[in-house]
């Protein structure tokens, strides 16, 4: 059994973002688009760590970086959610597409 | 030329002709800028009590002026009193503040102010109950700031700007009753054609600065009358065969002729009756509508010594619309138009006796008559108007049909209107008759043509005058005394003094006073000489006599047989419809539309193109912000894949 390397963290890192990516632009709940920016999150995360593992084992850089990001990306939960729910009062929905009265 | 300051003017002369000034305006500032129903009540004691000051002040400097400190070695001197610099342009050229006073600014500032303040007195009772009558006093104050400060200039440009305010002023005035559309009208049209003559004016004096590098009047006179390197280029530079000098004095006479009301810029006078009547008496009688006569005055040494061409016209301007307007106003029926015009034909004496003038001793006799019969016109018009006003207060109308037989109800107003009209007829002792006298005089030595015009006119002016006065206070049989009196004191008062004023006004030397050069000279005064304009205005007086003194049909007769004549004179020679042809057809049509055309679709054209261009390429454009979030993040991400691909490729 092959030691896993870093490619496949980066292979497995590309995917979670794709998936992240793919989500945002496809669902039209906004819940759901915001646990897709928590994927696209946390795949950036999973670069840092496996960067600083594998290139730089003797600094902790990527992996306080890690944590500045969850950090956060707990208070960027917390905003996006009180925008979710303002726009709920004001559309009664929280379908993206009632959302697009902020135009031309 | 008279330049140095050799004269010491006492201390107090120099603070009056300040105060003279300010007194004026701080009353206008006061009426005009404090709330309507402060000081409402008083505000005829605080224009007349600021006016009063004024006029025992310019008499102080004037009385001081002539006996005191005006004279050196015989000579009257141009004393520049007060000079302040304002705005300068280059080293030589500046707009300066200043007081400069001569014999003609002394003797202008007390015959503003007096009348004014006969008006002033007389609007107390002729405006009473006026719900704006706070307004109607702070324009006074503000007409005859601008007046006192016209004459008073130092500078070309300093006349013009106060000029102006005077243009202003009238403006005001004769729009005063507002709600009244020919008021309004009137008022728009006089702006209209005085600002329309007063750009040649301001050509003028462009020019004439520029060739005498100077804007102020001392040193402009004596560089354009005197040899000098100054006056041969402007006598030497020439457009059309006309030098420049003579250019610009013919344009500044041209602004002289719109405030003068000198054909064919008069017709604004008749209109600016619509005015309250004791306005009309200051500003469009006795006052504003000498500033042009004022202005020739003020520059008449470059215009005898320098350019004979522009003095020409000068006078047949004059004659010509002396004439002009006497014709019309013996046809008129409104009696404020009958005086406007003949403050029309007056002026054309004055204009034209200083056309037909020269420079220094006896040659200036047209000056000096010019001069005197502004003087004794002053007077005499100005109650000639406060009259017709008593009259109009009296009847509640202009027209002479309404009036008629008045002598008896009205023995007071009569017995003023009678002084005038004698006066302005020229019988003798009255003051009319001598300044008159000095203009045929000044006439017959120069030119015959003008002196036979001006003869008779002066027939046409005693036929008019008398007209208007048998119409208004005799004609029919005098009506029962009415109850209802002519008007209180504020009224008899002004009225008095100015017919006491018109009778011996006349006594005044002038030629000992006020001359071309300085100089004192002997008039020379026949008698044989006035027995025809004498005999002439007699005959005047006798045909109105006969034709206006009862009712008859004689008139009638006269004009029926005349017919399309007198239409054509009652019409007043179809002027005021000769400049509608020309503004609307001619210049509306000829060069106002296709310049709108031009300015509509070639100039606006590009303007809207541009501008529909481009709202019709963002009209287009615009749907790309469809507002939807994933939309934005879909094209954001796929540049950005893209861009990555790029930059892979070419770094790779």
């Amino acid at each position: 059994m092959r030691e896993i390397g870093i490619e496949q963290l980066l292979v497995v890192s590309t995917i979670l973002f794709f998936i992240g990516i793919y989500g945002f632009i496809t669902r039209r709940n906004m819940v759901t688009m915001l646990m897709s920016i928590e994927l696209i999150l946390n795949s950036v995360c999973l670069n840092f760590i496996s960067f600083n593992k594998f290139l730089h084992p003797d600094k902790l850089d990527g992996i306080f970086f890690t944590l500045f990001v969850i950090t956060i990306a707990a208070a960027e939960a917390a905003v996006a959610i009180a925008i979710i729910i303002n726009l709920y009062r004001s559309f009664k929905s929280i379908d993206i597409e009632q959302a697009d009265e902020l135009k031309y | 030329m008279i330049l140095n300051i050799t004269a010491v003017v006492p201390e107090n002369v120099i603070i009056f002709s300040k105060l003279i000034l300010v007194l004026p305006f701080l009353s206008f500032l006061l009426l005009g800028i404090t709330g309507i129903s402060k000081f409402k009540n008083y505000s005829g004691i605080i224009g007349i009590t600021s006016m009063l000051i004024t006029f025992v002040l310019s008499a102080m400097v004037a009385f001081k002026y002539f006996f005191n400190f005006g004279k050196a070695e015989d000579v009257f001197q141009k004393i520049l009193i007060y000079k302040k610099e304002w705005l300068s342009f280059s080293e030589n050229i500046s707009i300066d503040m200043g007081i400069l006073i001569d014999p003609i600014s002394v003797m202008m500032i007390v015959v503003v102010s007096f009348v004014s303040l006969m008006v002033h007195i007389y609007s107390a009772w002729y405006m009473k109950g006026d719900k704006r009558i706070k307004v109607y006093y702070s324009f006074l104050s503000l007409f005859t700031f601008s007046m006192l400060g016209l004459v008073l200039a130092s500078n070309l440009f300093q006349m013009y700007v106060f000029w102006e305010l005077v243009g202003v002023s009238s403006f005001l005035l004769i729009g005063y009753y507002y709600d009244k559309p020919q008021a309004v009208a009137a008022a728009k049209k006089a702006f209209i054609v005085t600002r329309f003559a007063d750009l040649g004016f301001l050509i003028g004096i462009l020019i004439l600065s520029y060739y005498s590098q100077s804007l102020d009047f001392i040193t402009t006179i004596d560089r354009l009358t005197s040899e000098s390197e100054f006056y041969n280029n402007s006598i030497a530079a020439s457009f059309i065969g006309i030098s420049a000098l003579t250019w610009a004095l013919v344009l500044i006479f041209v602004g002289g002729a719109g405030k003068s009301a000198m054909f064919p810029l008069h017709i604004w006078l008749p209109d600016a009756m619509e005015g309250p009547t004791p306005v009309s008496a200051l500003i469009h009688a006795a006052t504003m509508v000498v500033a042009g006569v004022f202005l020739v005055a003020r520059l008449f040494p470059v215009y005898a010594l320098s350019s004979y061409g522009a003095l020409n016209v000068v006078a047949f301007t004059g004659i010509f619309t002396s004439l002009f307007a006497a014709l019309i106003a013996c046809t008129q029926t409104d009696i404020k138009r009958v005086l406007a015009y003949s403050t029309i034909s007056q002026i054309g004496f004055m204009i034209f006796s200083l056309g037909i003038s020269g420079i220094g001793g006896e040659n200036g006799h047209g000056y000096m008559a010019s001069m005197f019969h502004l003087f004794t016109h002053a007077m005499f018009k100005a109650l000639l108007f406060l009259g017709a006003g008593a009259v109009i207060h009296y009847i509640h109308s202009n027209e002479m049909k309404d009036m008629g037989g008045l002598r008896k109800t009205m023995p007071f107003t009569n017995l003023c209107f009678l002084v005038a009209c004698l006066a302005i007829a020229g019988i003798p002792p009255f003051s009319g008759f001598f300044s008159k006298e000095e203009i045929l005089a000044a006439a017959w030595q120069s030119n015959k043509t003008i002196f036979f015009a001006a003869l008779f006119t002066a027939f046409l002016t005693a036929f008019y005058m008398f007209r208007l006065y048998f119409k208004i206070f005799w004609y029919i049989e005098p009506l029962k005394a009415k109850a209802k009196s002519e008007g209180n004191l504020y009224m008899i008062i002004p009225l008095s003094l100015l017919a006491f004023l018109s009778i011996f006004a006349g006594f005044v030397p002038f030629n000992k006073i006020i001359t071309s050069d300085g100089k004192a000279f002997e008039s020379s005064f026949h008698f044989t000489f006035s027995l025809l304009p004498i005999a002439v205005a007699v005959t005047g007086i006798l045909i109105s006599l006969y034709l206006f003194k009862s009712k008859n049909n004689k008139p009638a007769i006269i004009s029926s047989t005349f017919g399309s004549l007198i239409k054509t004179v009652r019409n007043k020679f179809y002027i005021d419809e000769l400049y509608i042809f020309i503004t609307q057809k001619v210049i509306f049509s000829l060069i106002s539309k296709p310049s709108t055309w031009i300015d509509k679709n070639i100039v606006d054209g590009a303007v809207n193109i541009t501008g529909n261009a481009t709202q019709t390429f963002s009209e287009k454009i615009k749907k790309i912000q469809s507002g939807n979030t994933q939309n934005y993040a879909f094209w954001y991400i796929s540049a950005l894949i893209i861009l990555i691909v790029i930059f892979t490729y070419m770094y790779y």
